[in-house]
């Protein structure tokens, strides 16, 4: 016998590659790289590709750094809420340390490269974000007030200003109206989902407007934030971003919200409890559908300008 | 019972550092061609000798 040994614990401390790309949030780059290229190409600037293509590979390496931070941080309530429980840290795949080493290298790379590639606004602003996402939101935020999600969704809602200042190398109205449509967008986004997540949350101690205010209440502010929201949307189809495809999409999809939002805000937790929360997971599937296609037109609009047709 | 001239463990520790390596060629033919592009822009403009000294 020899006394080479091998245990479990040995080869779970071998991550894959996939275990590194996981600790990145990849759903959430997809939707930070969606919105940061709608940010770029709406800009009345163009860009050269070779500049536009790096600069959104920064903005999106920038954000999984920044997913990699908050799974450091958060490890220890991603162990015990069912939706996070099977992320590289929990599962033991990865060890904190070398997510917190990934998330700061990683940090570092994505600013100086954007410095580098588009201009100092622009690293600024990834910079700024990535703090807002992991200091302001992770640390401070999340775990003690109930209002986390509506102030930290501005983290999620910079992309698109920071893919316009990659463009422009300047600030204007309309970035900012983008920002403001995902920073409304994010609370009853949240909230549907932890209306149908029901005990997670709870189980992690985590203030949600569910667990601190009631389910009630968060049926009233998810109406609330919808009404504001369709008032930004649909105001939004009127600037120099907007256009008719743009505000037909608008219409359209927020009288559905509007729609989901009164359904949800007319039940009560019996009825919700005996069709499964049937309506908020519809709503929160239409969410999701909303953002991608509120975006989706305003790109459309961009693309099509040079051929006179899109816009007013 | 045989020993396996690869574990698997190995073989992971393969994948990510071909994975690694992968990445890395890629970072750099990025900042080539980023600096290519910048360099044969337009508005690109090598510093005069008196603003050097």
């Amino acid at each position: 016998m020899t006394d080479v040994s091998y245990t479990p614990q040995s080869q779970e401390a071998e991550p894959s590659l996939r275990d590194y790309y996981e600790l990145m949030k990849p759903r959430v780059m997809q939707l930070v790289v969606f919105t940061a290229v709608v940010g770029l190409l709406a800009a009345p600037v163009s860009v050269h590709p070779v500049i536009g293509f790096a600069s959104i590979l920064f903005i999106a390496i920038g954000a999984g750094a920044s997913g990699s931070l908050n799974m450091w941080w958060d490890a220890d309530i991603d162990q015990v809420m069912k939706r996070t429980a099977k992320r590289p840290i929990p599962a033991g795949k990865v060890q904190p340390g070398e997510a917190l080493n990934l998330g700061v290298a990683l940090s570092g790379l994505a600013v100086m490269m954007l410095a580098l590639s588009a201009n100092l606004l622009a690293a600024g602003l990834l910079a700024f974000t990535i703090f807002f996402y992991v200091v302001v939101y992770s640390m401070w935020l999340k775990r003690a007030t109930p209002q986390n999600i509506v102030i930290g969704g501005a983290a999620g809602a910079f992309p698109p200003v920071i893919g316009w200042v990659v463009a422009t190398g300047s600030m204007a109205v309309e970035p900012w109206l983008m920002f403001a449509l995902i920073f409304m967008w994010t609370p009853p986004h949240f909230w549907a989902l932890a209306l149908f997540m029901r005990s997670d949350y709870d189980d992690a101690g985590v203030p949600m407007l569910t667990v601190t205010h009631g389910r009630p209440s968060t049926r009233r502010h998810i109406l609330a934030y919808t009404v504001l929201l369709a008032v930004l949307a649909v105001g939004t189809g009127f600037t120099s971003i907007g256009g008719p495809i743009y505000l037909l999409a608008a219409v359209i999809l927020n009288a559905l919200f509007l729609k989901g939002a009164y359904d949800i805000w007319r039940r009560d937790e019996v009825i919700a409890d005996q069709d499964d929360y049937a309506v908020e997971k519809k709503f929160f599937k239409l969410s999701l559908l909303y953002l991608f296609l509120h975006f989706g037109a305003i790109l459309a609009e961009a693309l099509l300008r040079p051929w006179g047709l899109g816009g007013w | 019972m045989a020993i396996k001239a690869e574990h698997e463990i190995h073989s992971r520790r393969k994948g990510r550092n071909v994975g690694v390596g992968l990445m890395l060629a890629a970072f750099v033919v990025l900042v080539l061609a980023l600096t290519f592009t910048k360099v044969t822009s337009g508005d690109f403009e090598l510093p005069r000798a008196e603003e050097l000294q």
